[in-house]
């Protein structure tokens, strides 16, 4: 079954974004597309490659980049939403685009399923 | 390229699938970005010609009520934009009576036209959805 | 319809607001700190209870165990891992997040 996913809070402030990334890793195991992946709100800061966390901590960015190549995710980041946080081509993370609200309506009409996770 | 639809060609493979969008708004605006950000995504959705409807509930109510003015917190009024959803074809309006009733509010404080409806009738609208996104 | 609650109902009135606004028949998942409205002897317990009577109930292991309330969850309700999550997903025709 094809599942996009809607994630609309920042990593490490809200638990949100690593319940989206352990559904979206059960759901691929288990055979499911993981269609689409809309980062909006603060959970556009899931895409910045500035993220340095301490390394004995989950590196968020860096689970969703790998995610994205390993199993064909389309990791795209809402562009108002991001501007507004200062995230911008020069400081996104591999794997993520900057596009639309549009994607988001079309994640919708085309997985069969559309799971939000935020606070 | 497109700006609305985020470059989304309308002629794809979602042409033709008309699928029941529900937006559900149970923040309170201004305290957060949830209400406005939420509102963005309704006007864009408008433009995949969906069967979309809008809900108010719980703190959500406190969005579409008259009289916001929102100078002095130096943030954008987006309150009459709920008025213009009417021209983007967003006419289904959905008001949680009981949300209503707890906050002391009645229709006639409301800034656009709505529809009122009790819990009952709000799960069988909900359930009858494709797609629901909550903010 | 499946319906997921992270908000623990002492600081937010999403598990109310859900059970309210919820039909007979569908799921409910606690996640998050949603897990603290599916533990017994609180406040909410027999809210809860009396919906269990005419929905099925879930909440996800890993977020109970991350906080200590293994042996306090109500009986019948069902612990599911993420797996069992996105079971619940495919098996309802659509999730409403009660954020």
């Amino acid at each position: 079954m094809k599942i996009g996913l809607l994630i609309n809070e920042g990593p490490y402030q809200h638990q949100a974004t690593d319940t989206a990334y352990l559904f979206a890793k059960a759901a691929l195991a288990k055979g499911h597309e993981i269609d689409r992946i809309f980062f909006y709100h603060d959970g556009v800061n899931n895409s910045s490659s500035l993220t340095e966390p301490p390394q004995d901590d989950r590196n968020i960015v860096e689970r969703w980049s790998k995610m994205a190549e390993e199993h064909n995710v389309d990791l795209v980041v809402c562009v108002a939403a991001a501007l507004r946080r200062g995230i911008k081509d020069e400081n996104l993370a591999a794997g993520f685009r900057i596009s639309g609200l549009g994607q988001l309506i079309e994640a919708g009409i085309q997985a069969d399923r559309l799971v939000t996770f935020g606070d | 390229m497109n700006e609305t639809t985020g470059g989304i060609a309308m002629d794809d493979e979602s042409e033709g699938t008309i699928k029941k969008f529900m937006y559900i708004n149970r923040k309170a605006p201004y305290g957060t970005v949830y209400a406005l950000e939420a509102l963005e995504v309704v006007l864009i959705a408008a433009a995949f010609d969906q069967d979309v409807s809008m809900v108010f509930c719980d703190d959500g109510v406190y969005q579409i009520v008259k009289g916001q003015h929102t100078k002095f917190i130096d943030v954008k009024n987006f309150s009459p934009t709920y008025r213009a959803l009417e021209g983007y074809d967003v006419e289904k309006l959905y008001v949680s009576k009981e949300s209503m009733d707890e906050r002391g509010l009645a229709e006639d404080d409301l800034l656009v036209d709505v529809e009122i409806v009790d819990n009952a009738k709000m799960a069988d609208l909900m359930e009858d959805q494709d797609v629901v996104l909550s903010f | 319809m499946l319906h997921t609650v992270n908000k623990s109902p002492f600081d937010r009135n999403s598990l109310e607001s859900c059970l309210k606004q919820s039909k007979d028949g569908s799921a409910i998942l606690f996640i998050e700190d949603g897990v603290y409205g599916a533990l017994a002897n609180t406040k909410y317990s027999d809210m809860v209870k009396e919906a269990m009577k005419s929905r099925k109930m879930y909440a996800l292991f890993p977020d109970i165990e991350a906080r200590g309330m293994q042996d306090k969850v109500i009986d019948g309700i069902k612990m599911i891992d993420y797996e069992g999550f996105v079971d619940l997903v495919v098996e309802k025709n659509a999730v409403q997040s009660w954020l």
